[in-house]
């Protein structure tokens, strides 16, 4: 991973986010090198940016490509119209399309115009309904955007953390019971207090299995798999207990957290709530703790090369406890807002599956905290989306897994991307031969 | 076979690797190959293996023009190549190994017909003096033995072109004499020899003609009768060269690191380090001399504290100080460790956060848990330019710098700070004359500066040039203690090899030098 690499003014201290991914060193040279490439010189720092972004964006135009296929193929109807009269197909799997897309983007973003016309006319109804979709997508994104920064946070110091599931409904449960337990606390304090809780619950479960591979080497992968099933099954047991379980409730159900630690909605009706604020400040203090503290320089090299890292004088266990309980944190942080934001109760099985999107969402946004919170958004939105469009136009929910799934496999597969847009390699090896090339 | 390359040209995106190479190696001839690493060696062999195709230029075969789309090709018509990481199945048998890639079978079934290549490998082994057994598992064998099973297996697939690159890089001075008389042998049954070095000396002794690549291009043809080391020397580097470090004689001071009675422990429990005693003191510099793999590693990491040690103490400055590198590093000790790549950088991390790797969490790098940027990059600005360190940015991951600057990268981070005691493990390990001087250099105006010096090293020369007491290691002992004037290469040689001149005869001093190889097992 490369993602701080030349820059040329010394105004600023570069931080990673900012660092398009495929920056090439040659057009900035400090002390100027004996040969200097000759072209390039032009496409200095903008032209990088874009070349930066232009992979995942290119990724994600392929995948809503081939999901148009999808849409056009499992079309029963117009696979007919196809073999009978190939010209209105066309224009009939070219709407069905277009349809569909035009759908989901209303479902998790909305309709432009309507939009507008909300805040013109200041009409706050329409404003409510006009903000809808986006306000869910928001919502989706939330938890995401939190499992997505403990994922990319571990990968970071070289650990799969593959428990931010269970992480997510330890941090679930202590942020419930903190926001039960306390009647009549102002909401300046049982807020945090409960929010805390979630943080703190969460680090629980990422500590363990810290610990165990700082001290035995117990292998994070196989540990965060097994405590998550541990988690789930904690949770049944505790919503069976007098001091969780809501009274007069046969079934595992919690008791409902008091007003005081509820995250409010932004707007009043509409469901998005303070939640992603926060989000977005753990990913802005994420950003700050793996690129600008000392601590996230042991992290990162703790995680690129152990063996330095211990040879500089760093502590290998202390990184893998530290990191894995801020990580697990992060996950509970997305169980509390889940908690305090939306259901304001616990109940067994109420994350989709937030934990382990979160992996993808730590892989398509690079592990870079700014690229987690844009690719929780991306699968936000689908997941947002999705609904509104199978009741509107019929296509199955399913596409929008497709999608999903051929947005992770572009990602993933970038010489993919570069072979269908014959978009030259950043030319590693120029670079490289370049450097050494030149002796010393 | 005689084997022509005509006017090779080879560009990678800016930058070219050779340009206008020509290149004639007569058959049964030694040619030597010479040139300063990233002087584009590796490019134009790989070129002729068929691994790179060259943008101009030809390669002709007893003055017929080949084309080589392919190592399969090149193999095809007679080359062969010993690289200089072997490539080898560890848990292969010999024979099993030279086997891969043109098995013989027999019988209806095709069943591997291994008792024929036994019988080939015996051969030829017998023919050459390679002393190779087809039955042993290549991972039980020594370095010198896995090499010669790389010229067996080229053999094996009748190359009459060897090309061997950097061969004597892995070996001790006897298991080098031993392949220098294997390629005699070689010769003499007709086969060519490429041999890629930058050490001088072998080139002078092994060679008869001599071709000099610096920046891609040859800048010198010549013989090895016509030539000297120093005029070599000026030919790679491009410039005159000094091969012996000058220095003043070494003004001792109070003992800073004193060493008693250590035993470490190897991962495999063995007692790498075996009751050993040493001091350094302040102002000289004491080079360990050793066939790698005799406990040097497992001894420098124990004082830099990346071991723990099992007995005995090791003195910094009369302290006895834990085993936390960071400890170790506030009491004034640089480490230039070993493997650079591996311990010493963080190859995705740029050139400014490798200058400070082990520095950052204190001012002025960082202010509590924040980094300070603004400091980070001016120190870094300030030790480029002081070290001469060649890179686009300070931006720049490290792990794309060469071997000598990425070496100019820990000295500058270890060298700048008062010091008291340097350990320096194969510190110019890889490097050309060019940076080895500049390292050995910034290594005696510390030792100048009053800092205590221990340098390990295999390099003989480098020993000899550095040394102010020369120590030699072997088997987790220091078994002898020399003057720079009484340290011959062949004195050398031989206690590297375990033994003692003053209690053997001629004859057994040979013997032992012999039986060195299969201790250097790295």
């Amino acid at each position: 991973m490369r993602w701080r690499r030349s820059r040329p003014p010394r105004d600023r201290w570069p931080v990673a986010d900012e660092m398009p991914q495929d920056e090439q060193p040659a057009a900035q040279a400090t002390p100027a090198p004996e040969h200097t490439e000759e072209d390039e010189e032009g496409s200095s720092r903008l032209g990088a940016r874009v070349r930066g972004i232009l992979l995942p964006v290119l990724a994600l135009l392929t995948a809503f490509i081939i999901g148009g296929l999808v849409i056009v193929v499992t079309d029963a109807g117009l696979l007919g119209m196809w073999g009978s009269d190939p010209i209105a197909a066309i224009g009939a799997s070219w709407s069905a399309v277009a349809g569909t897309y035009a759908a989901l983007l209303r479902g998790s973003i909305g309709d432009p115009g309507q939009l507008i016309g909300a805040l013109v006319a200041l009409d706050w109804d329409a404003v409510k309904q006009a903000f809808g979709p986006l306000s869910e997508t928001i919502v989706s994104a939330t938890p995401l955007i939190f499992t997505g920064l403990s994922v990319a946070l571990a990968f970071r110091v070289g650990l799969f953390n593959i428990g931010a599931e269970g992480q997510l409904y330890i941090g679930a449960l202590f942020a419930v019971i903190v926001g039960f337990s306390f009647v009549g606390l102002p909401w300046f304090i049982h807020l945090p207090l409960a929010v805390l809780a979630g943080f703190l619950g969460g680090a629980l479960w990422g500590f363990i299995p810290g610990i165990l591979k700082a001290r035995t080497g117990a292998h994070e992968v196989i540990v965060t798999i097994m405590l998550n099933f541990v988690a789930y099954n904690l949770i049944n047991w505790a919503l069976k207990t007098a001091f969780v379980q809501r009274e007069g409730r046969p079934d595992p159900i919690s008791k409902i957290v008091e007003p005081g630690a509820w995250l409010a909605p932004i707007i009043p009706g509409l469901r998005a709530h303070w939640g992603i604020v926060i989000a977005i400040v753990a990913a802005i203090a994420v950003s700050w703790l793996l690129f600008r503290s000392t601590k996230g320089f042991e992290f990162r090299a703790v995680g690129l090369n152990p063996r330095a890292a211990r040879y500089a004088g760093m502590s290998i266990s202390w990184s893998i406890v530290l990191s894995m309980a801020i990580a697990g944190g992060l996950a509970g942080l997305a169980g509390a807002s889940v908690m305090l934001g939306g259901s304001k109760t616990l109940s067994p099985g109420f994350s989709p599956g937030y934990g382990f999107d979160g992996i993808v969402v730590a892989l398509v946004g690079a592990n870079r905290p700014l690229g987690v919170v844009g690719a929780a958004f991306l699968f936000g939105a689908l997941r947002a989306g999705a609904t509104p469009m199978q009741a509107t136009t019929g296509t199955p929910i399913d596409i929008v897994v497709i999608i999903q799934a051929l947005v992770i496999m572009f990602i993933a597969a970038p010489a993919l991307v570069r072979a269908i847009y014959r978009i030259r390699a950043e030319r590693r090896l120029g670079s490289e031969v370049f450097a050494k090339g030149w002796g010393s | 076979m005689k084997l022509e390359l005509r006017g090779i040209t080879k560009r990678f995106p800016g930058v070219i690797a050779n340009e206008g190479v020509d290149l004639v190696v007569q058959p049964g001839e030694i040619h030597g190959l010479l040139g300063e690493n990233g002087a584009g060696k590796t490019t134009l062999m790989n070129v002729l293996y068929g691994l790179y195709q060259p943008d101009e230029g030809e390669i002709l075969i007893d003055d017929k023009p080949v084309r080589f789309d392919g190592p399969g090709d090149a193999i095809a018509a007679g080359i062969g190549m010993v690289h200089q990481h072997f490539m080898l199945v560890p848990v292969f048998t010999v024979t099993e190994n030279v086997m891969l890639g043109v098995e013989s079978t027999t019988g209806p079934l095709r069943m591997l017909d291994k008792p024929a290549a036994r019988r080939r490998i015996i051969d030829i082994s017998e023919r050459h003096g390679l002393h190779v057994d087809p039955d042993a598992v290549v991972e039980d064998l020594p370095v010198g033995v896995r090499q010669r099973i790389e010229i067996i297996k080229t053999l094996y697939r009748q190359s009459n072109v060897l090309i061997l690159d950097e061969p004597s890089a892995v070996l001790t001075p006897q298991e080098t004499d031993e392949l220098f008389g294997i390629m005699r042998s070689l010769i003499d049954f007709g086969t060519s020899i490429i041999f890629i070095t930058h050490k001088l000396n072998e080139v002078l002794e092994i060679a008869s003609r001599i071709s000099v690549l610096r920046r891609g291009k040859v800048v010198g043809n010549t013989t090895a009768a016509e030539t000297s080391k120093a005029q070599l020397a000026t030919m790679m580097v491009g410039r005159d060269v000094q091969l012996t470090v000058d220095k003043d004689p070494a003004k001792p001071g109070d003992a800073v690191l004193e060493v008693h009675d250590l035993v470490v422990r190897d991962e495999r429990g063995h007692a790498a380090v075996d009751h050993l005693d040493l001091t350094v003191h302040a102002g000289e510099i004491l080079a360990v001399a050793g066939v790698q793999g005799n406990g040097q590693s497992e001894l420098v990491e124990a004082i830099t504290g990346l071991r723990d040690s099992d007995s005995g103490e090791i003195l910094i400055g009369g302290e006895r100080l834990g085993s936390d590198p960071r400890e170790i590093y506030e009491a004034g000790v640089a480490h230039v460790p070993e493997d650079r790549m591996e311990d010493g950088l963080i190859a995705e991390f740029t050139v400014a956060d490798n200058l400070v790797l082990n520095g950052y969490w204190r001012a002025p790098y960082a202010h509590g848990l924040s980094l300070d940027g603004d400091a980070i990059v001016e120190s870094a600005t300030r030790l480029v330019s002081e070290f001469d360190i060649r890179t686009p940015s300070i931006f720049n991951d490290v792990g794309n710098l060469s071997g000598g600057n990425q070496q100019k990268v820990i000295a500058a981070r270890e060298f700048s700070r008062p010091l008291k005691l340097i350990v320096a493990a194969q510190p110019t390990r890889g490097l050309d004359v060019g940076s080895i001087e500049y390292i050995h250099r910034r290594i005696v105006e510390k030792r100048d500066e009053g800092a205590a010096v221990l340098i390990v090293s295999s390099e003989l020369d480098e020993v000899r040039a550095l040394g102010d007491r020369i120590a030699v290691m072997y088997q987790g002992k220091i078994v002898d203690v020399l003057a720079p004037a009484e340290a011959t290469y062949e004195r050398l040689g031989l206690l590297m090899g375990g033994a003692h001149p003053e209690d053997h005869t001629p004859d057994e001093m040979a013997q032992v030098a012999a039986a060195a190889g299969p201790v250097a097992r790295g």
